[in-house]
């Protein structure tokens, strides 16, 4: 029994029933082939990737379809093996039309991986594994997709001391990073161990909100007598997930504002990723598939599905057992940070932790007046004070925005979820940052 | 087919809420009144539910005539103006005649709220405002004090008096703890400080009734405890150093925290919201200026009782509070 007492957290956040009973104790199953893949040329942080296929070229699964385009970018490979049906504008999930490849399968063939990517290995320079790195198309699993090799490449003049391996998976419903260390500790802890070494970090955290015990004792099994590896189990809080509140819960020490974690000597990568990192190294396995939560009220079977990157919505909801006739909403992510979806018939992305299905939506309350309650503000994670940050957007008082420091608002929406008076708070913070960035452009 | 993507909905996250609402926090509070207006009942009989539903009846009305274009039983609905009007009532002596508060509650809902542009705009408590444009107005009724337990059914003359008659003078007055201990060097016991029967406003006597109507509230996170427990401490810290300078001179701190309206308007006055700091340690910066100003007034002021004005007072700087006490940013 892990105690209590011992968890390390953050300070404010908040505390959503974690939801996860529906699917956490579910093994990861693979998702079976469908006809036909899209992938968006952008589906990573930075610049779309830029195809090297032409419509009517055969591909074998793994094989590289688009490649980096500059330093933040990163490459696409073909989910499966068959034919380029053309580059087309088809529905991204970020709702508009967006350039992909679209691959429809071979039904014919073995679907065996069969890369053309070179491996990285450990005798490498760290500039020759980062560059391999961004050729497999390793983005961040955590959500925000950032290419992988950015964060492996230490820049001029910094070291990173610490590598924290993010394992609070705080956002209600999601599992996927859950299971992926429950099934996958082996190549949780070897991807950790390559991050360490390729950044030359003297020690590695994993860090694991306490409604996992079974991931913690697994990867803590793995560890074994190792030194330089500690596993930090957390008290379980959203948004603990978020880089900076890791960092505080973890080594009590908060990132500068605008700043990097680099700048105090230490990076965060999920868990996801890690495993991924671990893939590519040991089986020359690109990026092409990724453990997606599928889940909800609205989903009749929810699962964790490893679901080849670019497999339509519809396919993967209709894989457990179709949504329910009264949905509502469909989102992307988490509940908390998700994007909600018009139509089914958009990829499932490198960036997609979960997809969930709600029967019901509370964005819709009707708003009240603010009762100034302070909830907000014990809520935020970044001390922000968001009831003041609503009204000076509301004013468009630039110069208040500015001085109430909206930017450091990452959008966690934990003011918003407490709110008595269901005022859009996040929403005005997200308008409001806006407001602030367009004056900064024009002065 | 998995469901027509025609019927979705696009709102942005998140996509949860903690299912808290205003009317909800404002039926917490009204929920825990009634223990309060029924220990009032119990000492000072039909009286004190007729003074309830006068000030309420007053509050509610006005809320109701001055409510915004558009918003129908919404500005009702909130639960707000109800608290208003009751809070008021119970902090009235027991022979205030009716009309008085149904007055008192449409002042403190018109100058008290709707002026500055409703629920959540006002600087002052609203039953405070009703209360204190009550005592400028009628300084007399609003401290002449009868004393508990004089039948259930036994009306005052004065409370059913016409409104603005002379009224009559034939009630037999007593002191309150508070002013017994200011003017006449008297102390009471701790029982009957704790249980209510002593004479005083409606619902300030009975201390054990407040303390758990305010555990309660508290543990349930309806307000923040922050407040309640500055005053209390403050008031607590600062009696017990003056007592034990003068026992003479300066009461304890048992008898300072559960005498006069002090238990009564910490649960339910400095708890306020709208009217309090929105920043943590703004919190505490209001429930210490409440304490000591409540020291100040009971014990150099010309008043038995000052928690009102002391309230008051920090309702008008609390903007300024959170001006000085907004929280210091993150990795700044």
């Amino acid at each position: 029994m892990i105690s209590l007492a011992r968890a390390s957290s953050f300070r404010h956040g908040i505390h959503p029933k974690d939801q996860k009973d529906a699917t956490s104790r579910l093994p990861i199953e693979r998702m079976p082939f469908v006809g036909e893949y899209v992938l968006p040329l952008s589906q990573h942080a930075g610049k779309p990737a830029r195809p090297v296929v032409a419509a009517g070229d055969r591909v074998r699964r793994g094989q590289l379809v688009a490649e980096p385009d500059g330093f933040i970018s990163s490459a696409l490979h073909a989910p499966v093996t068959g034919t380029v049906q053309g580059i087309e504008l088809r529905p991204h999930p970020n709702g508009q039309r967006m350039p992909a490849i679209v691959i429809s399968i071979d039904p014919f063939s073995s679907q065996r991986v069969e890369s053309d990517i070179v491996r990285p290995n450990e005798s490498m320079s760290p500039g020759e594994v980062a560059a391999l790195v961004q050729r497999a198309g390793l983005v961040g699993l955590g959500g925000a997709a950032f290419p992988s090799h950015v964060k492996l490449m230490v820049p001029e003049g910094k070291r990173v001391r610490f590598v924290i391996l993010n394992g609070c998976e705080c956002e209600p419903y999601l599992t996927c990073d859950h299971r992926t260390m429950v099934e996958r500790p082996r190549e949780v802890v070897r991807g950790l161990r390559l991050i360490m070494k390729q950044v030359g970090a003297e020690r590695g955290y994993v860090g694991i909100e306490m409604n996992k015990p079974d991931a913690i004792a697994a990867l803590r099994e793995e560890i074994a007598a190792d030194g330089d590896i500690e596993v930090i189990p957390l008290e379980v809080k959203y948004p603990q997930g978020a880089e900076k509140m890791l960092i505080d819960a973890v080594f009590h020490r908060e990132v500068p504002s605008g700043k990097l974690p680099i700048d105090i000597e230490i990076l965060v990568q999920n868990v996801g990723t890690a495993t991924a990192l671990a893939d590519l190294f040991d089986e020359g396995r690109p990026l092409i598939e990724r453990v997606v939560t599928v889940a909800g009220p609205g989903v009749r079977r929810p699962a964790n599905l490893l679901v080849p990157v670019g497999t339509p919505l519809e396919a993967v909801l209709e894989r457990c057992g179709g949504l329910l006739p009264d949905i509502h909403e469909v989102i992307l992510g988490g509940p908390m940070m998700g994007f909600a979806q018009k139509r089914l018939d958009v990829p499932t992305l490198k960036g997609i932790t979960g997809i969930l299905a709600f029967t019901s939506h509370v964005s819709l309350i009707e708003e009240q007046p603010c009762i100034r309650c302070g909830r907000c503000l014990e809520a935020c994670p970044v001390f922000l004070n968001p009831s003041r940050l609503a009204v000076l957007t509301r004013n468009e008082d630039v110069t208040g925005l500015g001085a109430y420091n909206v930017l450091d608002c990452f959008e966690c929406a934990s003011c918003s979820y407490v709110c008595p008076s269901h005022i859009p708070l996040v929403q005005l913070m997200r308008v409001g940052k806006a407001i602030v960035r367009k004056k900064a452009v024009s002065a | 087919m998995t469901g027509s993507p025609a019927k979705l909905e696009i709102t942005t996250a998140p996509f949860l809420h903690r299912g808290l609402s205003t009317s909800r926090l404002m039926g917490e509070v009204l929920l825990s009144l009634i223990p309060v207006i029924l220990t009032a009942a119990y000492y000072f009989g039909v009286t004190a539910l007729l003074l309830v539903l006068a000030s309420s009846a007053g509050a509610v009305l006005t809320e109701w005539t001055f409510r915004g274009t558009g918003r129908g039983l919404a500005t009702l609905m909130d639960g707000s103006a109800l608290l208003t009007g009751s809070l008021l009532a119970l902090t009235l002596p027991p022979a205030t005649p009716l009309w008085m508060a149904f007055v008192g509650g449409v002042f403190g809902v018109a100058l008290g709220k709707t002026i500055w542009g409703g629920l959540g705009q006002n600087l002052f408590n609203p039953a405070l405002v009703g209360r204190a444009f009550l005592q400028a107005a009628f300084p007399t009724v609003i401290t002449t004090w009868t004393a508990p337990r004089g039948g259930f059914f036994a009306l005052a003359p004065s409370t059913l008096a016409w409104p603005l008659a002379r009224s009559s003078t034939d009630v037999v007055t007593v002191a309150t703890p508070l002013g017994l201990a200011k003017f006449e060097s008297q102390t009471t016991d701790l029982a009957p400080l704790l249980l209510g029967n002593v004479a005083g406003s409606l619902g300030e006597t009975a201390g054990l009734v407040l303390l758990v109507c305010g555990l309660w509230l508290g543990l349930r996170r309806v307000f923040d405890w922050r407040l309640p427990v500055a005053t209390l401490l403050t008031v607590a810290l600062a009696s017990a150093a003056l007592h034990a300078l003068d026992p003479a001179r300066y009461p304890g701190a048992t008898f300072m925290l559960l005498s006069g309206g002090l238990l009564f308007a910490t649960v339910f006055m400095v708890t306020d919201p709208v009217t309090t700091p929105i920043t943590l340690r703004g919190a505490w910066l209001f429930g210490i200026g409440v304490g000591l100003l409540v020291i100040l007034i009971r014990l150099w002021g010309g008043l038995p009782e000052g928690v009102m004005y002391a309230i008051l007072l920090m309702n008008a700087v609390t903007p300024l509070i959170n001006r000085v006490t907004q929280p210091r940013r993150f990795g700044g």
